[in-house]
């Protein structure tokens, strides 16, 4: 077992009647990525600031390099590198001003944060934007800076909530090219996200969240081969037709979800499945057969599909 | 703050400049050719509010540099959040913005107090110690204010209310333009809760040896020593409990 980073027990989180964060167990091993994988709301950012020491537990206990976050705030900091799910630049400074400061905020030498700037712009792919103002960035340019900005401290632990929700397809791509280049280069990473294809690119392992609570755990590949079956068919058969129809599916098929839009049928082999369909004279308006995702484990954890 | 660099001179440069030409060649010219010396303790309308107007020009470079990083920093671009993800404690945040804005306060007030040196209103060897209480009266004003602020969640009214239902009458019934004891007897707890009235007199026993008992000025000056340290313990406590959520 590798040497443990993180470790929660019983780690539990009210705001008054509400508990965000409900009982959750957890370990982070050094160099791994581990992700918190559910729908807004599940208590991911939650969890993720009672990591990074800015929240207080309610009850549980969490050790962070074998700290208290609650009682050893700074020195748990000083650790950690923090991308919030909201860029918080100071848009009336530079790029380099922003890195430059924040990197002095944890004590670093002017000698060590200049050089260390340097080398970020040009991780961040924003050495020609060096000097321009805050404010003037892309949305995915701010993106790769707070998380340039994070990196200033050379940091144990990454953390990244939600780092590419609102991020357009190129940009997201930028963005998962440069946090792979990091997890090659062994920095242990824990990213929340609600998007399934940003967690089976990025995480080695994860938890599903639902409602404060651990769903589940694994590899992305784990979780799907537990939770779904290898192959997904999806059948639309218009609105009206989907509700007639399902019952003479779920006899030929041991898992059928309902959606609003379309049927899934869980199969090892989806085209002969299909064919069968066919075979009864139902014919589909549309058809698919698609391996499983880690967005079919969410649907049979939850019953709920995870961007509604 | 140093993104404002230019408005601040530009403001701490022209506010004496402006106030001095109107009040020191117009009101004053004015009160003294109606009523001589007599209401305002035997010195010229001028030299009675130049304290005034110093200790003025504090506690108001004092607020700017208070309320809007504290709004700034929690709520409108949450900056404090960033800082606070670093071994930074929110404490150690407000002690931040508390000597940003002495720096501030300190510059403007001085400027000022040189204004009214080259107009001849105060004298460069007696008056030095009028600019260090209206610093003083600054810093415990900004302190009171970060604490205030740092208490803010919602800001729809509060800054229309501050400016105009708390800053204003404080300005007008702080006994600025005219002693406090002129106003009807009902009227002049305005002044005594107010930093600014403490801050003036101080202002004029040391710019220009107005009478002040000694009890009055030990009562100025433990006023505004313990809203100094009232508004640095709310303070920190305030941003401690508000970045740890």
């Amino acid at each position: 077992m590798p040497e443990s980073l993180i470790s929660a027990r019983g780690l539990t989180k009210k705001f008054g009647d509400f508990t965000a964060v409900d009982g959750i167990d957890f370990d982070v091993a050094k160099g791994e990525s581990f992700g918190l994988l559910g729908p807004n709301g599940a208590g991911k950012s939650t969890t993720m600031r009672i990591i990074a020491a800015t929240s207080r537990r309610t009850s549980g206990t969490i050790s962070i390099l074998g700290r208290d976050p609650e009682e050893h705030g700074p020195q748990v900091r000083a650790h950690l590198g923090v991308v919030p799910q909201q860029d918080n630049l100071d848009t009336e400074l530079t790029v380099t001003e922003n890195l430059y400061i924040y990197g002095r905020y944890f004590g670093l030498s002017k000698k060590f944060v200049n050089k260390k700037v340097e080398e970020l712009l040009a991780f961040a792919q924003l050495e020609e934007k060096k000097d321009v103002k805050v404010e003037a960035l892309s949305g995915g340019m701010k993106r790769r800076l707070t998380i340039a900005r994070a990196l200033v401290s050379e940091p144990d632990i990454l953390m990244l909530d939600e780092p590419t929700t609102g991020l357009d397809p190129q940009a997201r791509h930028i963005l998962w090219d440069r946090l792979f280049r990091l997890k090659e280069d062994g920095v242990t990473l824990i990213i929340t996200t609600h998007f399934m294809d940003e967690a089976e690119q990025l995480c080695d392992r994860l938890v599903v969240m639902d409602k404060g609570k651990i769903m589940a755990e694994g590899s992305p590949a784990e979780l799907i081969k537990q939770y779904a079956t290898r192959e997904v068919l999806e059948v639309r058969f218009g609105s009206d037709r989907n509700k007639e129809v399902a019952p003479i599916l779920r006899e030929m098929c041991d898992r059928i979800e309902e959606l609003p839009d379309r049927i899934l049928l869980y199969v090892e082999d989806g085209e002969a499945l299909l064919e069968k369909i066919v075979a009864k004279k139902l014919h589909p308006n549309t058809s698919l057969v698609r391996r499983s995702s880690l967005e079919d484990v969410f649907l049979r954890l939850t019953g709920r599909s995870l961007i509604e | 703050m140093s993104k404002w660099k230019g408005i601040i001179t530009l403001v701490a440069v022209g506010n004496p400049l402006f106030y001095l030409v109107a009040i020191g060649i117009g009101i004053g010219i004015l009160v003294t050719e109606n009523s001589g010396t007599s209401g305002t303790g035997g010195v010229e309308y001028i030299v009675f509010i130049a304290p005034a107007l110093l200790a003025n020009t504090a506690l108001l470079g004092a607020m700017d540099e208070t309320v809007f990083p504290v709004m700034e920093g929690f709520k409108w671009r949450k900056m404090f959040y960033a800082t606070n993800s670093t071994p930074i404690t929110g404490p150690q945040i407000a002690l931040g913005v508390f000597i940003a804005a002495l720096v501030r306060v300190a510059f403007s007030v001085f400027l000022y107090w040189l204004f009214l040196i080259a107009f001849g209103v105060l004298s460069f060897q007696d008056s030095w110690m009028a600019a260090v209480v209206a610093m003083y009266g600054g810093a415990a004003f900004g302190a009171l204010m970060m604490g205030v602020v740092a208490g803010v969640k919602k800001d729809d009214y509060f800054l229309t209310v501050l400016g105009r239902l708390v800053i204003t009458p404080l300005f007008l019934f702080s006994g600025t333009f005219f002693p406090l004891t002129n106003m009807p007897i009902y009227l002049q707890p305005i002044g005594w809760i107010s930093p600014l009235w403490h801050t003036t007199e101080l202002g004029r026993y040391f710019g220009y040896g107005a009478e002040v008992s000694t009890t009055m000025l030990s009562v100025h000056f433990l006023f505004l020593t313990a809203m100094l340290v009232a508004g640095i313990k709310i303070s920190n406590i305030r941003f401690a409990n508000r970045l740890l959520k």
